[in-house]
Formats: C-alpha cells, sequence, structure tokens
C-alpha cells in the first residue's frame, strides 16, 4: 500500500474554540474561521465567534475586523482598501472564492464558513502564499512591448475603439479568485499558468499599442502554459470583479490557431 | 537589546520605503542610473493606496480644448490658498505632461478622445487663463479607475528594472547618526526576522495617514509610517492641520465616489432639493475646490438641510446623465455605489458627506524631495541621506488645500525627481560609512516592547478612542474651545499607549502587532495635528476655524512645524516660499479667493 501523508496544517483538528454571542445580542450571526499557525505546532482548527450584527459594519470584512478588535486579536487576514479595488482581502467564503470586503454578511445563509483560498500554502490563518502566483505573473512580461519608439511628448494614439478592447481585462486586481477556484491549476499550478495570469496575458494581445504579439504567442505555445483550461469556467464565475478570463483564454487559443492557418 | 534578535544586514545605494505610485516612480528611477536600488513595501505593490484613486491625474496636455502649464499652476497656487511653495508648484505643474506621456508609454490604459488622445476631463478648482475661466478639462482619466491603471503600469515597469523587492516586510525606524540617515530597520512579515538596510539615501514613500481618523475614504494601511518614523528621528512634520475632507464619501461606508463625477455633470441636492452650491460658488457651483464644497455642505446639514432619517448627509445625483456616459466613463462608482449604498445611479441620488481624504501636510521636503529642517535659523536646513516624496511629503505643492487630480500627478513628478537627485549625489556602490554598533537598538527595543506588551487596553480600543477624537474636534468645522478639548482628549488618549497589550506572540505574520506599530505611528501625527490647528489662528484653505473667520497673510502665510517627543508638542514655522523657479512665470500674489 503506498505511503499517503498528508502536510501538517491539512488535519483539520475538532478543538477548535467558541466565543459565544454577547449578552443581550438580538440580531446574531456566527463565523466558523479557519486557524493555523505554523508556529505552534498545532493542526489547523476552526474557531467560532458569534458577533451583533447589530454593532457590526455591513461586510463580512468589517465582521472580521470587529472580531480581530474586539474578540481575537490573533486572528490574522490581509487587507487594505475595504473597497474591492486593492484584491488583499480574497479568501473562501460560504464556499465561494471571493473578496470579503464586498460580500454583505446578509448574503450569506446561516453561518459564515471562512477559509483561505484552496489549495495554496498558507501563512497563517486566512493569508495564503502569493509567491508563485507573483512569478507566473511576471513571466509573462506583462508590460508594454514595443519596437517603434515611443513618441516624443505625445502619447502614443489609440482609437475609443482600441481601448475598447481592454475593458474586462485591465480592471483585474489579481486577487486569484479565479485561479485557486480553477481545478486544472490546482492539479497543475506548477506549469499551467491560471486563468488570472492568462487574462493579463491577453489583456497585452489586446492592447493595440503592443507591437510582441508574436513573442506573447510564442510563450503561451506549450501543452500546459495555455492548454491546461478545459473551459469549466469557474474562473468567470468567482471573479469578484465581473471578468471573463475563460473568454480571454477562449480568445488567445482563436489567435493561435489562426495564426497556424 | 539588538542581542536577542538575529539581525540580518543589506547594504543598498538606495532604499524606497513604500510601492505605492510614488515609491514605485522613485524606486525606478534610481534604479535606472545604475545604482543598487532596493524597494521596500507593507503590502505587495499594486495593493498600495494608490490602486483606489479614480479620477484622475492633472496634466496641462491641451487635449480637451486650450491648455498652459501657468494655468494649471496659478489654479493649484489659488487652491493651495497660497500655502504652496510655488517654486515647487512651476516644477509641478511645467513636468507635469511629460509625466502623463511616460505613464502613457508605459501602458496606461487611458480613456481617449476621438482623435486617440489620452482623455481629460473637469474636475474641482481647474481653469482656463490664470483663474478667468472657463473650466479647464486637465484630468487625466483611465475611466474612473485611473490610480489602479497607473499603480499596476508602474509595478510591471518595476518588473524590467534591476531593483530588489522586499514585500510585505514592515519598516519599523530610521537609522540617523549624527543627525543623517543611513538606513532603515524592517521587520520581515512572513517569518518575524529583523533586517538591516544600510544605504546612503533613504526615500520615504509611505502615504498619508487618513486612518487617523474614524471615518476615512484611505485604506486601513494609510498609517503614515513615514511621518511617525520622522517623528521619532526628532524631524519636525509640517502643516499637519491641513487635512482635507472630501465632498463625496458614501454616507456611513466612508468609501469615496470620485469628484469626477461632478466632472462628469453630477451635482448635489440638499432635503429642499435644492442645488445649494450654486449659493456658495456661484460660478463654479458643483466644482469649486473641495474645501469650499465640504464646508458647503456640512452648512446646509448643520442649518437642518440634510437628507436622510437624521439629516446629517447630503444627495449627489447621476440619475440626469446618459447611462451610456456613466457606463463608459464612471463605471467604477456606478458599481461601488451598488455595493456600498445599495444605489442604482441611473435612478437614485448617492448619499453622501464630508469625509476624510487626504493630508496635505507631512515631511518637509524641497522640490528635489529631500528632507528639511530648521536648524540653526536656516528653514532650508536638508537633512542628509533622508528624503520623502508622495502624500507623505510636504513638498509643499498643495498648500492648505490640494485640488483633485494633482495627488497622482505629485507622485510621479517628484518620485521621479527624487530618483534623478539620487542619482546625481550618490556614486554606484561607494562604502557605506561604518555605523555605530547600536544601530538597530532604538528600533528593536520599541519593536520589543510592543511584542510583549502586556497592557490592558488592545490595539483597536486605542486606535477607536484616536479616531474618534479627531473626528469629533478636529474636523470641517473648527473652533479654539473645540480644538482645546481636542489638545486634552488626544493627549489622553497618547497616554493610553503606555497600557497597551498585544495578544498575538507569534512572528509568523503578526498583524496584532504590525497594527499595534502603525498606531504607534498615528498617534503622534494626530497630537501634532491637533495642536498644530489650535495654534493656527485664521481660516486658510481646510482649516477653517469658525472664531477666525478669515485668512490673516500678515501673521499665517508660513508653514507650521511640528515636533513631537514624549508626549509633548513643539511648534514653530518656516516661511512660505515667495518665489518661483525660474523667470518664466513672476511670483503670482495672495488675493481673495472666490469660486
Ligand atoms: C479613494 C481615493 C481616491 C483618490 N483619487 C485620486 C485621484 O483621482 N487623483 C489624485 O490625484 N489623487 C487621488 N487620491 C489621492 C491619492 O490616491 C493618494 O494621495 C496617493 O495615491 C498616495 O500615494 P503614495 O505613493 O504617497 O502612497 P500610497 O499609495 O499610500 O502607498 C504607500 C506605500 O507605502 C508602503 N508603506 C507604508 N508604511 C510602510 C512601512 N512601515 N513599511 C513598509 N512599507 C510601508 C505601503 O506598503 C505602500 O506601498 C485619492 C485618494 C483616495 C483615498
Ligand atoms: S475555464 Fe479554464 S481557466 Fe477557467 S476555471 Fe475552467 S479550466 Fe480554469
Ligand atoms: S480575473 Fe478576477 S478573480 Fe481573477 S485575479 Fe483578476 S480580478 Fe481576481
Ligand atoms: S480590502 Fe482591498 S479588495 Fe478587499
Amino acid at each position: 500500500m503506498a505511503e499517503f501523508s498528508l502536510p501538517a496544517n491539512s488535519k483539520i483538528s475538532d478543538k477548535g474554540k467558541s466565543y459565544p454571542a454577547p449578552a443581550g445580542a438580538s440580531r446574531t450571526k456566527t463565523f466558523r474561521i479557519y486557524r493555523w499557525s505554523p508556529d505552534d505546532g498545532q493542526n489547523p482548527r476552526y474557531d467560532s465567534y458569534t458577533i451583533d450584527l447589530d454593532d457590526c459594519g455591513p461586510m463580512v470584512l468589517d465582521a472580521l475586523i470587529k472580531i480581530k478588535g474586539e474578540i481575537d486579536p490573533t486572528l490574522t487576514f490581509r487587507r487594505s482598501c475595504r473597497e474591492g479595488i486593492c484584491g488583499s482581502c480574497s479568501m473562501n467564503i460560504d464556499g465561494t472564492n471571493t473578496l470579503a470586503c464586498t460580500l454583505a454578511i446578509e448574503d450569506v445563509k446561516g453561518d459564515v464558513k471562512i477559509t483561505p483560498l484552496p489549495h495554496m500554502q498558507v501563512v497563517k490563518d486566512l493569508v495564503p502564499d502569493m509567491t508563485h502566483f507573483y512569478a507566473q505573473y511576471a513571466s509573462i512580461k506583462p508590460w508594454l512591448q514595443t519596437v517603434t519608439p515611443a513618441p516624443a511628448m505625445k502619447e502614443r494614439v489609440q482609437s475609443p475603439q482600441d481601448r475598447e478592447k481592454l475593458d474586462g481585462l485591465y480592471e483585474c486586481i489579481l486577487c486569484a479568485c479565479c485561479s485557486t477556484s480553477c481545478p486544472s491549476y490546482w492539479w497543475n499550478s506548477d506549469r499551467f499558468l491560471g486563468p488570472a495570469i492568462l487574462l493579463q496575458a491577453y489583456r497585452w494581445l489586446a492592447d493595440s499599442r503592443d507591437e510582441m504579439t508574436g513573442e506573447r504567442l510564442d510563450q503561451l505555445e506549450d501543452p500546459f502554459r495555455l492548454y491546461r483550461c478545459h473551459t469549466i469556467m469557474n474562473c468567470a464565475n468567482v471573479c469578484p470583479k465581473g471578468l471573463n478570463p475563460a473568454k480571454a483564454i477562449a480568445e488567445i487559443k482563436k489567435m493561435m490557431v489562426s495564426r497556424s492557418v | 537589546m539588538a542581542d536577542s534578535y538575529k539581525i540580518i544586514d543589506h547594504a543598498y545605494d538606495a532604499v524606497v520605503v513604500g510601492a505605492g505610485g510614488s515609491g514605485l516612480r522613485a524606486t525606478m528611477g534610481i534604479a535606472e542610473t545604475g545604482l543598487k536600488t532596493a524597494c521596500i513595501t507593507k503590502v505587495f505593490p499594486t495593493r498600495s493606496h494608490t490602486v483606489a484613486a479614480q479620477g484622475g491625474i492633472a496634466a496641462a496636455l491641451g487635449n480637451m480644448g486650450p491648455d498652459h502649464w501657468t494655468w494649471h499652476m496659478y489654479d493649484t497656487v489659488k487652491g493651495s490658498d497660497w500655502l504652496g511653495d510655488q517654486d515647487a508648484i512651476e516644477y509641478l505643474c511645467r513636468e507635469a505632461p511629460a509625466a502623463v506621456y511616460e505613464l502613457e508609454h508605459f501602458g496606461v490604459p487611458f480613456s481617449r478622445t476621438n482623435e486617440g488622445k489620452i482623455y481629460q476631463r473637469p474636475f474641482g478648482g481647474m481653469t482656463q487663463n490664470m483663474g478667468e475661466g472657463p473650466a479647464a478639462q486637465r484630468t487625466c482619466a483611465a475611466a474612473d479607475r485611473t490610480g489602479h491603471a497607473m499603480l499596476h503600469a508602474l509595478y510591471q515597469q518595476s518588473l524590467k528594472h534591476d531593483a530588489d523587492f522586499y514585500i510585505e516586510y514592515f519598516a519599523i525606524d530610521l537609522i540617523m547618526v549624527d543627525g543623517e540617515c543611513r538606513g532603515v530597520i524592517a521587520i520581515n512579515m512572513e517569518d518575524g526576522s529583523i533586517h538591516r538596510f544600510r544605504s546612503h539615501s533613504v526615500v520615504l514613500a509611505t502615504g498619508g495617514y487618513g486612518r487617523c481618523y474614524f471615518s476615512a475614504t484611505s485604506a486601513h494601511t494609510s498609517t503614515g509610517d513615514g511621518g511617525g518614523m520622522v517623528l521619532r528621528a526628532g524631524l519636525a512634520l509640517q502643516d499637519m492641520e491641513f487635512v482635507q475632507f472630501h465632498p463625496t464619501g458614501i454616507y456611513g461606508a466612508g468609501v469615496l465616489i470620485t469628484e469626477g463625477a461632478r466632472g462628469e455633470g453630477g451635482y448635489l441636492t440638499n432635503s429642499e432639493g435644492e442645488r445649494f452650491m450654486e449659493r456658495y460658488a456661484p460660478s463654479a457651483k458643483d466644482l469649486a475646490s473641495r474645501d469650499v464644497v465640504s464646508r458647503s455642505m456640512a452648512m446646509e446639514i448643520r442649518e437642518g438641510r440634510g437628507v436622510g432619517k437624521e439629516g446629517d448627509h447630503i444627495f449627489l445625483h447621476l440619475d440626469h446623465i446618459d447611462p451610456k456616459i456613466l457606463h463608459e466613463r464612471l463605471p467604477g462608482i456606478s458599481e461601488t455605489s451598488k455595493v456600498f449604498a445599495g444605489v442604482d445611479v441611473t435612478r437614485q441620488p448617492i448619499p453622501v458627506v464630508p469625509t476624510t481624504h487626504y493630508n496635505m501636510g507631512g515631511i518637509p521636503t524641497n522640490y528635489w524631495g529631500e528632507v528639511v529642517t530648521l536648524k540653526d535659523g536656516n528653514p532650508d536646513a536638508v537633512v542628509l541621506g533622508l528624503y520623502a516624496v508622495g502624500e507623505a511629503a510636504c513638498v509643499s505643492v498643495h498648500g492648505a488645500n490640494r485640488l483633485g487630480s494633482n495627488s497622482l500627478i505629485d507622485l510621479v513628478v517628484f518620485g521621479r525627481a527624487a530618483g534623478l537627485r539620487i542619482g546625481s549625489t550618490v556614486k554606484p556602490m561607494t562604502a557605506l560609512p561604518p555605523l555605530p554598533k547600536d544601530s538597530a537598538d532604538f528600533a528593536l527595543s520599541r519593536l520589543d516592547n510592543v511584542r510583549h506588551s502586556k497592557g490592558g487596553s488592545p490595539v483597536a480600543a486605542v486606535r477607536l478612542a484616536m479616531q474618534k477624537t479627531m473626528q469629533g474636534n478636529c474636523s470641517v468645522f473648527r473652533t479654539q474651545e473645540i480644538l482645546d478639548e481636542g489638545i486634552r482628549k488626544i493627549d489622553a488618549v497618547y497616554q493610553q499607549m503606555a497600557d497597551i497589550g498585544i495578544s498575538d506572540r507569534s512572528l509568523v505574520f503578526n498583524t496584532d502587532l504590525v497594527e499595534a506599530l502603525e498606531l504607534d505611528n498615528m498617534i503622534g501625527q494626530a497630537v501634532v495635528t491637533m495642536h498644530s490647528a489650535a495654534n493656527r489662528t485664521e481660516s486658510r484653505g481646510a482649516h477653517m476655524r469658525e472664531d477666525h473667520p478669515s485668512r490673516d497673510d500678515e501673521n499665517w502665510l508660513k508653514h507650521t512645524l511640528s515636533w513631537f517627543r514624549d508626549g509633548g508638542v513643539k511648534l514653530d514655522t518656516r516661511p512660505v516660499h515667495t518665489h518661483t523657479m525660474t523667470d518664466e512665470i513672476a511670483y503670482i500674489k495672495p488675493k481673495a479667493r472666490v469660486y
């Protein structure tokens, strides 16, 4: 029989702590939150915090901040803008990857279960290690590449129609909600770029100012980097910015086909 | 002290603290000169607060009608209520067009005109013909996501450059030796290791301290860490009483609705449905400068004409604008209004209220980004090795009130300037002078104190007390009585810092510890802000004193300097520069400021 050992932090212990609702609270909600720290040698656990919604802001992030501020300062998560534009607070809430700061508590039925983005190394609690994701981003050379020198003291001209082609692409906040919901990415993230990075790859392919289309496509022409997408569509369903990476990937595949004929 | 922590040493020609717009532009510029450069940032670069900027970046490109950098300069001087330094303002406005073209060449997806040029929108206080009018369309926009477009492009560019990024490293304190800056001490959040960055020059690009207030448009990470480090280094901050309240933060959530919404035709109404700005600013109306609009709104609310159950806010209307235009030019705020106010902007008004937005004050610098201080009677004495750029700095181009879209341009113009200055003064890889043995002790003893603190006051409780005090006593309307009470209260909050206690003792990603250090950075700035405000007995720009309603150029055409040591505040002043940079434009003399 093959030895099969799970990493230390994948066995959930049942010794989670439970923090009851404050006395007199009438509108309560319970948050069940994944906790793990590499420091204490313990298995992960779920802690439960019951809070009074009448004394809390409307978003899941408001609840996390309240729990950290008033109940348990050791609870660890990333946040910055609190308005869905910085991409810090991506996590799995109620089974879906999303941003804690733009998801209303009301929209979650029953207890709110929160875990880190799936299939990522966990640094602590809800903080995943994004290093590999960022390295994949850098690997596609996500910057404007041209041969023609830029005009002096003038912009490069781009028609409003050409500019419109970037809508739905440039708005990506690199939250990784899509990539970490993609089964192909879970199993092949070492080589498959995943939806977020491919969306960005397409953002540069679609930019009328960029002059490296051929090179960019060459880079993606690989059985893994691009072609592990099997159009499962999870990515488009979860993107908190309403972007559609699957469509961008399809566009890249089309470009591949049309240049090979 | 230092013995109990293992220190990892690094040597650089230049270290930039911060990877927002200003920090990234400085990092790139320095790296380009061949200097060995590091950039330290507590959040991944594209998570910096700059990403949230919406409306645009000002530069006199003239894509939408006649424009000239001197007109931009005039508006900025007037917007600053003459407190801005005109040499620096000239530098900013002159360099602005080149800086925007550079961003476009970097790949920023600006919105476009029919001819394919960068689209520019009207913004408050931006006019043609040296204030004579009409309004100028000067604010270059990428829909209403300009900061996002710009910050991502700058990060993408920085990937091409040879600079070392230290991401999720929190800078604790400067290393100061004999009044010169020699580096910075930081903690790697991922594993708690301590890093000593020795360097010929340190650039603080740490952003504003908006989170000193209870309701702010800025990110949770806008805690003014650079200002905190500077105060602890015994240096002064400048013009801290000038805090901008943006007219249109979403009521309750504090999330911003860009001034670009009014630039595209939006307007404000009170409970009587009146477009009240026509009364306060007959010619500029809803596009008067921010201090004027915020004060008018606060006045309407105070006089009982606010909207909502409590009569404590105002409506912003976009419902008359063609939904197609809204979709094309203001998609982000349409989404934001839906999420945070439950409002469909094509049909309903947005509930808004003046909200803390920007810090005009900060670390005093000249227009090369060099930090200056008052020393032996010299108000422009340079602090060797130390630079500041972006919202953390006070150059001062925004004076008593910043015009919308003038911050993003400030970030790139002065980020670049600091890079040029460092490039011309530091020779690559010249030996760093030896540091005294105790160079890390100051930072580490602070860290150690906080890390093992066991007092009865959690960070969140003290932070809340500070935020409520600043909100209540240092807001849009100020009087001596309110401010003096504010001083007593904020000084008391400062005393509570001695009783801080944190719960997380781990070294891995300890955000309890980081938030305590951030609070320690904020509290000093909150205290000097309150004291500076109580001291300035005039009204100028964002600093509105009801008991001293007029501007007093005779006594107060000068910058406030504030120092903070062991809970005590010392105040002094620096003259405003009454000269321009070149002979191409004469000093613009103070006159009455009407919109
Ligand atoms: C909602 C909103 C909208 C805005 N819209 C506009 C607009 O349309 N036009 C305009 O001109 N201005 C706008 N502004 C103002 C402008 O966005 C900010 O002034 C500007 O982005 C500040 O940039 P910065 O580079 O100074 O710092 P930030 O972008 O705030 O970045 C600070 C950096 O410093 C780092 N840092 C801080 N402390 C530490 C530490 N201790 N250790 C390590 N790193 C640290 C952070 O990680 C971050 O990278 C807006 C502001 C807000 C709040
Ligand atoms: S469509 Fe492709 S990229 Fe998106 S989730 Fe499915 S497999 Fe992944
Ligand atoms: S495409 Fe959407 S989900 Fe994916 S990283 Fe970008 S913003 Fe996040
Ligand atoms: S905190 Fe920035 S996206 Fe949620």
